[in-house]
C-alpha cells in the first residue's frame, strides 16, 4: 500500500507549487500555448524538415575528411 | 564584391545563409534585452515591497513580472535555430569549432533550463507559497539566470572575434580547447558581456518609462506610473553611463585584435597618432569609399585625439588605418604588422601543408617523418590559416558605410538616452523647484508622452545597430583570421537557404506581432489589485 505523502514534505510542496500554479493561471495559459506551438514549429517541423545535420548526411562518417577536403579545395588558386 | 570571392560556392548560398543567420539573430535579440533590463526593474520593484511591505509595491512588482513574463515567453527558445543553422548552413564551421563553441552553448542550455525553470515558477506561482524573502531572491535569480545565459553566449561570440585558449588538430580538423579559464574569461568576452548587459538594461528602462508615460497620458495609474518611472529612469542612467564605460573598455578590445573593424567604424582610411574621433563625416552609406585614394572621408569633424584615447587609453596613441592593415606598418613601440598579402601568401602555405600533412598521414605510407615537416610549417603559419582564402587584400575591408554609420547611430542614441533619462529624473523628482513649480510630470502636454514612448522603438535600433557594428565590422571572419565566410558555410543549394529565410522572416514577423498584441493588452489592462 502507498503511503500518503506529507502534506509538509519538500517534494509535495514543489508538487503543489508547480500544480496550483499551473491551475490557476490565465494569461499563462495563451503563453504557454505559444510556446508549445513555437517548439513544435522549431523542433519538428524546422528541425526534421529544413535543418538537417549537413555533415551527417555528406561525410558518411568521416567528417574530419570531408571538412579537411572542403576547406583545403576552396582555397584560393594563385 | 562578394562574387569576386566565391571560389566554388554559390554566391547565393553565402549571402542567404548570412542573411538568414542575421535574422534569426536580430529577431532572437529583440526579445533578450527586454528580458534582461525588466528583470532588473521587476526585481527592484519587488524588492521596495519587501523593504516597506507596501501592498502598492508588490502590485507594480507583479505588473512589471507578467510584462517580463509575456517578453520571456515569446522569446524562449528562438535562438536555438541559430544553433540548427550553424549545423546546417555552416557545418564547415560547426566542425572546425570543435568542442570550443559547444562547451560554452551546453552550459548555457543546462543553465538556462534549470535556473529559469526553477526560478520563473517560484516567481509567478510562489508569492503565496514562500515567504517574501525566498521569492524576491528568486525574482532576482530569474534575472541572474538569464544575465549568466548572456553571459555563454557572449562568450562564444567572443570567441570567434578572438579566438583563444585553443589548438588546431590537423587530425581531427577541430579546434580543441587547451585552457577553459582562458575561453569563459577571455578579455573580449568579458568587455562584450558588460557592454551588452549595461544596453539591455537600457531598453528595459526604455519600456518601463515609455509605459509610464502612456499611462500619465492617459491619466491613469498614475502612482504606479510616477514610481516605476523614478525606477526605470535610474536603470537606464546607470545603464546608459556604464554602456559608455564598457563600450570604451570594448573599443580598446576591438584596437587591439581587431583593428580593420575599429578602422571601419571610424572610416579611417590612414591611420596615425594623435587621431581624432570622427563625429560626422560623409559616408555614401551605399557604397564603398575608395579609401585606397582618399586622404579621409569628406566632410569631417573630429573630436581632436579622441579616437587614439579611445583605442589606446593614451591621446597621443596609434591607430591603424584601413590602408595601413592592408599594407602592413610598424607601431610606435616596435610591433610589425605584416601587409595582408604576406598573410594570404602564408596562409595559403598552411592550406597546403595542412592537405599534406593529412595526405603523408592518412594516405601513404610515410614513416611519420613526412607528416612531421608538413605539421611543422602549418603550424609555423596556423595565425594565418584564413588569409589562405582571401582572393584580394581588399576583400578583407568589411562594408565601411554600414559600421561607420551603425556606430555613431549606436552612440548617438547612448546619448540621447544619457539625456532623456536625466530629465526623466529632474521630472520626477521636481529638479530644479523652480522649473517645476508651476507644473509637474504628470500633467504635461501630450507630446512629451509620445516623445517617451516613441524612444522604445529608438533603443532597440540603437542595441541593434551596437550588433551590426560586431558583425558588420568583422567581415568577411565566421573565426578572425582563421575561416572566412565561404569556407565556412555548407555547400546548400542557394534556393533552399532563401526559402527558409522567407519561411523565418513570416513566422517571426507573425510572432512579433503576437507578442507586441498581448503586450499592448496587458499593458492597457493595467495593474491587477489584489482584493
Amino acid at each position: 500500500m502507498m503511503m500518503p505523502m506529507r502534506k509538509d514534505s519538500f517534494l509535495y510542496r514543489v508538487y503543489d507549487l508547480y500544480a496550483d500554479g499551473f491551475r490557476s493561471m490565465r494569461l499563462g495559459r495563451t503563453l504557454w500555448a505559444i510556446i508549445l506551438i513555437k517548439l513544435f514549429l522549431i523542433f519538428v517541423v524546422l528541425k526534421l524538415f529544413f535543418f538537417p545535420n549537413f555533415l551527417k548526411t555528406h561525410a558518411a562518417g568521416d567528417e574530419a575528411g570531408y571538412v579537411a577536403t572542403e576547406l583545403t579545395d576552396r582555397a584560393a588558386p594563385d | 564584391m562578394i562574387n569576386n570571392l566565391f571560389l566554388n560556392i554559390d554566391a547565393g548560398t553565402i549571402d542567404w545563409s548570412r542573411a538568414q543567420f542575421a535574422l534569426t539573430a536580430i529577431y532572437h535579440w529583440l526579445f533578450v534585452p527586454l528580458t534582461l533590463g525588466l528583470a532588473v526593474i521587476m526585481g527592484l520593484a519587488e524588492t521596495y515591497y519587501y523593504r516597506t511591505k507596501d501592498e502598492f509595491w508588490k502590485t507594480a512588482a507583479k505588473f512589471w513580472q507578467k510584462l517580463f513574463g509575456v517578453n520571456f515567453a515569446m522569446g524562449v527558445a528562438t535562438g536555438i535555430i541559430l544553433e540548427f543553422e550553424f549545423g546546417t548552413n555552416w557545418s564547415n564551421y560547426s566542425w572546425f569549432v570543435g568542442d570550443i563553441f559547444g562547451a560554452p552553448l551546453a552550459v548555457e542550455g543546462i543553465v538556462a533550463f534549470f535556473m529559469e525553470s526553477t526560478f520563473v515558477a517560484v516567481m509567478f506561482f510562489g508569492w503565496k507559497k514562500v515567504s517574501p524573502g525566498f521569492h524576491l531572491a528568486s525574482t532576482w535569480l530569474t534575472g541572474l539566470g538569464a544575465t549568466i545565459s548572456a553571459w555563454w553566449i557572449l562568450v562564444a561570440n567572443a570567441w570567434m572575434q578572438y579566438p583563444v585558449g585553443c589548438e588546431f588538430n590537423p587530425d581531427t580538423m577541430r579546434n580543441e580547447m587547451v585552457s577553459f579559464a582562458d575561453v569563459a574569461l577571455s578579455p573580449f568576452a568579458v568587455g562584450k558581456f558588460c557592454h551588452t548587459v549595461t544596453s539591455a538594461w537600457i531598453i528595459g528602462a526604455v519600456f518601463c518609462v515609455g509605459v509610464c508615460c502612456w499611462y500619465l497620458m492617459k491619466k491613469r495609474d498614475t502612482k504606479l506610473a510616477i514610481e516605476s518611472m523614478k525606477i526605470g529612469a535610474w536603470v537606464g542612467l546607470v545603464g546608459a553611463l556604464l554602456a559608455g564605460m564598457t563600450g570604451h573598455k570594448s573599443a580598446q578590445d576591438v584596437a587591439a585584435v581587431q583593428p580593420m573593424k575599429l578602422a571601419a567604424m571610424e572610416a579611417l582610411y590612414n591611420g596615425g597618432t594623435d587621431v581624432g574621433l570622427t563625429a560626422v563625416a560623409w559616408v555614401n552609406p551605399f557604397a564603398q569609399p575608395d579609401y585606397a585614394n582618399e586622404e579621409s572621408a569628406p566632410l569631417k569633424i573630429e573630436v581632436p585625439y579622441a579616437l587614439s584615447f579611445m583605442a589606446t587609453n593614451d591621446i597621443h596613441g596609434f591607430v591603424p588605418g584601413i590602408n595601413d592593415i592592408l599594407n602592413g606598418y610598424t607601431t610606435p613601440d616596435g610591433k610589425v604588422e605584416l601587409p595582408i598579402d604576406e598573410k594570404i601568401e602564408r596562409g595559403k602555405k598552411a592550406i597546403e601543408a595542412l592537405a599534406a600533412y593529412r595526405e603523408a598521414k592518412f594516405n601513404s605510407s610515410d614513416d611519420g617523418s613526412t607528416a612531421a615537416a608538413h605539421l611543422k610549417v602549418l603550424q609555423e603559419n596556423m595565425p594565418y590559416f584564413g588569409y589562405g582564402y582571401i582572393k584580394d587584400k581588399n576583400d578583407i575591408v568589411p562594408f565601411i558605410p554600414v559600421n561607420f554609420w551603425s556606430f555613431r547611430i549606436m552612440v548617438g542614441l547612448g546619448c540621447l538616452f544619457i539625456l532623456f533619462f536625466a530629465v526623466i529624473l529632474a521630472g520626477v523628482y521636481k529638479f530644479p523647484k523652480a522649473l517645476w513649480k508651476k507644473r509637474s510630470i504628470e500633467s504635461l502636454p501630450a507630446w512629451h508622452y509620445w516623445v517617451a514612448i516613441a524612444l522604445i522603438p529608438l533603443g532597440y535600433i540603437a542595441s541593434e545597430s551596437g550588433w551590426l557594428v560586431a558583425e558588420f565590422g568583422r567581415q568577411p571572419w565566421t573565426i578572425q583570421d582563421m575561416l572566412p565566410t565561404w569556407a565556412a558555410v555548407s555547400d546548400l543549394n542557394a534556393g533552399s537557404v532563401a526559402l527558409t529565410f522567407f519561411l523565418f522572416l513570416f513566422l517571426f514577423t507573425l510572432m512579433l506581432a503576437v507578442e507586441i498584441n498581448i503586450l499592448l493588452k496587458q499593458i492597457k489592462k493595467g495593474p491587477e489589485i489584489e482584493s
